[in-house]
């Protein structure tokens, strides 16, 4: 599932096992579990999984089945600003591949990659309910509307800190 | 609302919230504290008013002043102007496109005049977060009717009279999946909202659960009344939060009321609402997937039958219905059937709300009744194509739906009219699209968003559209054959007929209705290797017109790849070797001397 292996805080294990004793350590509410478990650590490795599955007693491969299925769920570390370029239909035709071709030139990373300095990472998301904005990209809390592919550069460089 | 003099309300819709209206609406309360004003003037969040392209809006009651486009710094003057002088701020009037005159009040927007707001009724008209304002529109006067007046089996004729059918998409029914369920016997049933909003470019669900929450949790306590179900479940998506974060409080304030939980209204009657979050899987809203979803399970359909009426959540009976669906229910109750009945078309009865967006002059959140033609709604409502160019398809139905060409732009809008022109009435995404689309690229668009989606449980949608796919990549790059026009039409049909579930069953749609529609565009991309929108890089290049270029180094000076050369005043060059087709040449000449060949 991994190759690197991760080493845990133990507060954060802590947490963990709270948050399954929460749910009533019951399978059915695995998702639930995974949603507050991706709320704690930012994203999913196999060492949260491993205890998920155990607390909830299910095999670990059902976790991972979950958690690659579900496209909200990640198992890699989302950069300090997370950066996601809406595809939905409406933003795909007022241009969105072309912000998203120029955010991978800038940062020089694929889509679901994260930038060497764990500044940014690029993912795209499908429709954010702002089609009037159209194209649309968010990097952490903040929505950028009517993007074009010249202001990429300009708005990367509020978060050169 | 009577107690003030005024209701100041921002628009708190998602697309107003990306530009600012959070800080508006703090900027507002502000300052009508400083003006020691709070006894007089209420300031609140409202639902999505709908006109999303003039976001962000805020209105003023109860002269229904409508203001577009406002800056959180405009707060100041809003409030001086407006509330304190009673005159009204022009320069954050509506202009109307056509004789340029301000308008003050929606209700004589061409944006709104031919809408007829029924399941959005309350958005945008109260604060969703307070349901004294719910009950004083006459929220949970239809579930007080229904828990007193009527007997479950009454309900459920009164829906299946007033002839509302399923809003997800499919249309089934809606009285008639109650009664299903009503008629299962068993000792547990549950009644599922399902607000896993999938369709890439709709967001109506979301605006009617952040609008008016109140709506469902009434819609569904009647539902569990009808069916005999005293437990709620809604499926909504993680990733709204402030939709969630609304219907918690609805749902808490409704069981502050005593009216969820036990013995609502003193009638003896049990219901409550738990929610539980998608994970961003657009298969979960097919029905069977919903409820392995909300079992723990990855999102996978199975076979019906059994219906989830028979065998649903925990295997115990279930009834199914999307938010909008549910969004109709109380005001059918209380205005009754034949009212509702009287609305649309003779099959499909009511209004529906689409999110009309693309490349439009008003995009928003629209409510039409049933039998309206896309003419209209493009055109009247939508106020025509953007920039002034060449309207070229509108999408409806999503990635399960098809695109429509002018000459279908006078069906009205209904279930079995839009399937007939080939697309369907999906769950209201309707993207309009212009000279620039190339529609080839637009179904490789489609069928990409399928291949991600598709849950890999059957093999037609998991390895025939993946195949599809590939076929239409390559016809976007030049390299496609007429054989592979013939076999990307036999896949199409293949998973048509093949398909598990109506995901995999409808994902073939955006092709074939492209194929039909615009069979002349995918050969121009096979025989001549052209792409006509200029959308296709592989099948296109720019030049620059030596007529029309003044040489005034624009282009040059903002090319990221200095592909450009000339000297002032004399026609420019684009090296094809350096160039790498981002258009940014063509967006900021202002003699249009950027041509596509």
């Amino acid at each position: 599932m991994a190759n690197i292996k991760i080493t845990l805080h133990e507060e954060d294990v802590k947490k963990l096992n709270d948050v399954c004793n929460s749910f009533g350590n019951k399978p059915g509410e695995v998702i639930n579990v995974l949603h507050a478990a991706q709320g704690i650590f930012g994203y999913l490795p196999a060492e949260v999984q491993e205890i998920i599955a155990a607390n909830l007693h299910i095999p670990v491969a059902k976790v991972y089945g979950i958690v690659s299925f579900y496209s909200f769920f990640t198992m890699k570390p989302k950069g300090k600003h997370p950066i996601s370029v809406c595809l939905g239909t409406a933003c795909y035709v007022r241009g969105s591949e072309k912000i998203l071709e120029e955010l991978k030139k800038q940062l020089n990373i694929e889509v679901g990659g994260t930038t060497a300095d764990g500044k940014f990472s690029l993912s795209c998301l499908r429709c954010v309910g702002a089609c009037g904005l159209a194209p649309v990209m968010i990097i952490g809390d903040q929505t950028y509307g009517r993007v074009s592919p010249g202001m990429v550069k300009d708005i990367l460089a509020k978060y050169q800190d | 609302m009577a107690k003030y003099k005024y209701n100041v309300l921002v628009c708190g819709g998602t697309g107003c919230q990306s530009s600012q209206s959070a800080l508006i609406l703090e900027n507002l309360k502000k300052e009508v504290a400083a003006c020691n004003l709070e006894n007089d003037v209420q300031v609140i969040l409202a639902g999505c008013f709908g006109f999303c392209e003039k976001g962000p809006i805020v209105k003023i009651m109860p002269d229904n002043t409508f203001y577009v486009g406002v800056k959180p710094e405009d707060a100041k003057e809003l409030v001086a102007e407006h509330i304190i002088k009673g005159r009204k701020v022009q320069r954050l009037l509506y202009v109307d496109p056509e004789t340029k005159k301000h308008i003050d009040d929606s209700k004589h927007m061409d944006f709104y005049k031919k809408q007829m707001r029924i399941a959005l009724r309350n958005c945008g008209f109260l604060d969703p977060e307070n349901i004294d304002e719910t009950i004083s529109r006459g929220g949970y006067e239809a579930l007080g009717k229904v828990l007193t007046t009527m007997t479950p089996n009454e309900c459920i004729e009164v829906i299946k009279k007033s002839g509302l059918r399923g809003r997800g998409g499919a249309g089934f029914p809606t009285g008639t999946k109650w009664e299903f369920a009503s008629k299962s016997v068993n000792d547990q049933k549950y009644v599922v909202c399902n607000a896993d909003e999938g369709d890439p470019g709709a967001f109506m669900d979301r605006s009617i659960l952040e609008g008016d929450p109140h709506s469902i949790v009434e819609a569904m306590a009647i539902c569990g009344y009808c069916i005999g179900a005293n437990h709620g479940l809604v499926y909504i998506r993680a990733e709204y939060p402030l939709a969630i974060h609304r219907l918690q409080i609805a749902i808490k304030q409704a069981r502050e009321y005593g009216l969820l939980g036990d013995d609502i209204l003193g009638t003896g009657f049990n219901f409550d609402i738990e929610l539980r979050y998608g994970a961003g899987a657009f298969v979960c809203g097919e029905e069977t997937a919903l409820i392995h979803s909300m079992e723990g399970n990855r999102g996978e359909p199975t076979f019906k039958p059994p219906f989830p009426a028979v065998s649903g959540y925990l295997q115990k009976p279930t009834n199914v219905n999307n938010v909008e669906t549910f969004a109709n229910i109380p005001i059918i109750i209380t205005k009754g059937a034949d009212w509702y009945s009287s609305i649309g078309t003779e099959k499909s009865k009511g209004t529906k709300v689409f999110a009309l967006a693309g490349k439009i002059n008003n995009v928003g959140l629209i409510e039409v009744p049933m039998g309206t033609t896309l003419r209209e709604v493009v055109y009247e409502i939508g106020g025509g194509v953007k920039n002034g160019k060449q309207f070229k398809a509108v999408q409806t139905g999503g990635p399960s739906g098809g695109c429509l060409t002018e000459k279908d732009l006078d069906t009205p809008i209904d279930y079995e009219s839009l399937a007939a022109a080939g697309s369907i009435m999906g769950s209201g995404g309707m993207i309009v699209m212009d000279e620039d689309d190339c529609m080839v690229n637009i179904a490789k668009f489609y069928m990409g968003f399928i291949v991600d989606e598709s849950c890999g449980k059957c093999t037609p949608c998991r390895i025939g559209n993946k195949r599809m796919y590939e076929i239409l990549d390559k016809i976007t790059k030049g390299q496609g054959t007429m054989e592979d026009l013939e076999n990307l039409k036999y896949l199409a049909e293949v998973i048509k007929d093949t398909a598990l579930c109506g995901l995999g069953q409808t994902s073939p749609n955006p092709v074939l209705s492209t194929l039909t529609n615009f069979w002349d565009e995918y050969v121009e991309h096979v025989v001549d290797k052209k792409c006509r929108a200029g959308a296709c890089k592989d099948l296109m290049s720019y030049h620059i017109n030596p007529d029309k270029c003044k040489g005034c180094t624009s282009c040059a000076r903002h090319c990221p790849v200095n592909a450009i050369t000339g000297t002032v005043k004399q026609p420019h060059t684009i090296n094809q070797s350096l160039c790498i087709k981002c258009g940014t040449c063509k967006s900021v000449c202002k003699f249009n001397a950027i041509e596509i060949k």
